[in-house]
């Protein structure tokens, strides 16, 4: 009777956990296996043919015009991940601190910069794309009605400003994400150490770099992490902003848009390339996981344990 | 707070806490502005022709002026993308709770040889970009024959959502309490019946978190119905807006009144039931 009892459980267990387990491993560790694998044949079209050993690496690393491709993308993608380090982790980082001290309205500013981020990236690109209009945007009405009519320009038309605008309106799409992280991993911060630093010190600068800094350590470990993995994810926004070609002239080019392009870009004229894109996918991906790791563990080493 | 707060203020004077709270209000408020003004100005657009959004892109409009809407509704497929996405989010939803559920559960609640490697191998699938596996996705769906097919979005987006779903769902449902389950062990209730009628309800918190997690970005999901889906009729509203986005390029009206109705859903959502969405977003990150 015992051992009866026994198999039941065991089946009962086995028909629990078959069906999610079979689901990842067809739709999530079997294609990222295999995308190491076709990383090493050549492709013609759909179909796979040679083995071809590390050629396709080589190629998208070291022959022309690749190799500048990848080098813009990669270029990009750093300036990126930098520049959304200051303008949505920073930012991010203040926000919540001011939304700590619940102040009156607290409640509604919480609500305020958590409302983007739960918009469709592409309803985001494509309200951005129409206020930078050279002409009828309302970033360049605005500029023209404050007497600063001179700085109106085509922001995402020209090399120079192209990227930054985009960089902008992801800044504004995703702040509310680390805001809230911040503030959740503040308000863990127990009231017996903030008493105990207000006998101490009257400097908000010393509060806030010396205990609240340190002590919201595994919030900050987190975001950065996510906005790294992000940041070498881009492609949506730059996408609808800038196009599949990362206009103009490649400044806007990212590394998730360029491995699109290269796997699916143009299939009617004959531009796309399995074993080009499998290579640059396998690149990003061993790049992604080996500095994500990198950056996790030297920040837990950071964080103190409260 | 108050009592230590009050020798606080005595040092530090009155007019200094002012002025730093009153920074960082000024702060909060420009913020807000930021974050809010672009929404706004797309809702009033949607309400404007287009020559009065370029006369007076701020003003606001006459509401009762709902031409562009109608245009929406009878000139376009906007309905029908609307649809594709209920329907692959809903189905994609009821997959990942479903078989979420199931394995947190099993993973949670019986102790059994292999089970700590096989929350690893559902863990292990939190942090890959399944993006950059879109190539050999692709292959697998066509040769399932479900390129084309809003199953492959559905297939696709159910697994990307279990490993945060069984991550949230087994550490909630280990904490739930043993009582209850030996109690009806005791009378003799089968497992499935322990599991149905006892524990889920007790899940139900869980859930909810999980499921905001999952829903917003499958609802908003773009890259893969871009690689999947051809077929206009099967599009979901991203990739759906991209289409119609390119139609009405020069009918500003139409275009900021596509983008109100496609973000009008989520944005009422978010707003009555902030606390959720909040949660349920930065619970991966939040522990």
């Amino acid at each position: 009777m015992p051992k009866l009892r026994m198999t039941g459980r065991g089946l009962w267990i086995t028909a629990l956990i078959v069906p999610p387990l079979a689901f990842v491993a067809l739709f999530v560790v079997y294609p990222i296996i295999s995308a190491f694998a076709y990383a090493f044949f050549d492709w013609q079209g759909l179909k796979r043919g040679a083995f071809v050993g590390l050629d396709n690496f080589h190629t998208v690393l070291f022959v022309e015009p690749y190799r500048s491709w990848t080098l813009n993308a990669f270029k990009n993608n750093i300036i990126v991940f930098f520049a959304l380090m200051v303008l949505q982790n920073g930012l991010g980082f203040i926000l919540a601190y001011a939304l700590w001290r619940e102040l009156p309205g607290a409640r509604f500013h919480r609500i305020a910069v958590f409302l983007p981020v739960v918009l469709s990236t592409i309803i985001v690109a494509y309200l951005f794309k129409l206020f930078y209009h050279p002409l009828f945007g309302v970033v360049n009405i605005t500029l023209r009605n404050v007497g600063l009519g001179w700085m109106a320009q085509p922001w995402l038309g020209q090399s120079g400003t192209a990227l930054w605008s985009i960089i902008a309106a992801q800044a504004w799409h995703m702040v509310g994400f680390p805001t809230l992280v911040f503030l959740a991993g503040m308000q863990r911060i127990p009231g017996e150490i903030l008493d105990a630093v207000r006998m101490e010190t009257e400097s908000e600068w010393v509060k806030i770099s010396k205990i609240v800094w340190p002590l919201v350590a595994p919030s900050a470990t987190i975001v950065f992490t996510l906005l790294f993995v992000g940041a070498f994810n881009w492609f949506e926004l730059p996408y609808i902003m800038g196009g599949l070609d990362g206009s103009p002239f490649g400044s806007t080019d990212v590394l998730g848009l360029y491995f699109y392009r290269t796997a699916f870009g143009n299939v009617s004229a004959g531009q796309q390339d399995f074993g080009l894109g499998s290579a640059l996918a396998v690149l990003i991906f061993l790049f992604i996981a080996v500095i994500a790791s990198v950056i996790t563990v030297r920040l837990r080493a950071r964080e103190i344990q409260i | 707070m108050s009592a230590v707060g009050t020798s606080y203020y005595d040092r530090k004077g009155i007019l200094g806490t002012l002025g730093r709270d009153g920074l960082l209000q000024i702060i909060l408020i420009a913020n807000s502005i930021i974050m809010l003004a672009p929404i706004v100005i797309m809702i009033f657009s949607a309400f404007k022709t287009t020559p009065q959004i370029f006369q007076s892109p701020f003003g606001f409009p006459d509401l009762t002026q709902v031409g562009n809407f109608v245009k929406i509704w009878t000139q376009t497929n906007f309905l029908r993308y609307l649809l594709n996405s209920f329907v692959v989010t809903g189905a994609s939803m009821v997959l990942i709770l479903t078989l979420g559920t199931m394995a947190a559960y099993a993973l949670g609640r019986y102790a059994f040889t292999g089970a700590g490697f096989i929350l690893m191998f559902f863990v292990a699938g939190l942090t890959l970009p399944l993006k950059l596996a879109i190539i050999p996705l692709f292959m697998l769906m066509r040769d399932l024959s479900i390129l084309n097919n809003q199953l492959s979005l559905i297939f696709v987006y159910t697994a990307m959502g279990l490993p945060t779903t069984i991550f949230i769902m087994t550490g909630f449902i280990r904490t739930l309490p043993n009582e209850l389950e030996d109690a009806a062990r005791m009378d003799g209730a089968s497992e499935a019946r322990i599991m149905w009628s006892i524990m889920l309800p007790l899940v139900r918190p869980a859930m909810v978190i999980a499921g905001i997690q999952n829903v917003v970005p499958i609802w908003n999901d773009f890259f893969f119905p871009l690689v999947f889906i051809q077929n206009d009729a099967l599009k979901t509203l991203p990739q759906g807006l991209t289409t119609f986005m390119g139609e009405y390029t020069t009918d500003w009206g139409v275009l900021f009144s596509g983008l109100t109705l496609s973000a009008a859903p989520i944005i009422v959502i978010y707003i009555v039931l902030s606390r959720q969405f909040i949660a349920g977003m930065t619970s991966g990150a939040v522990k």
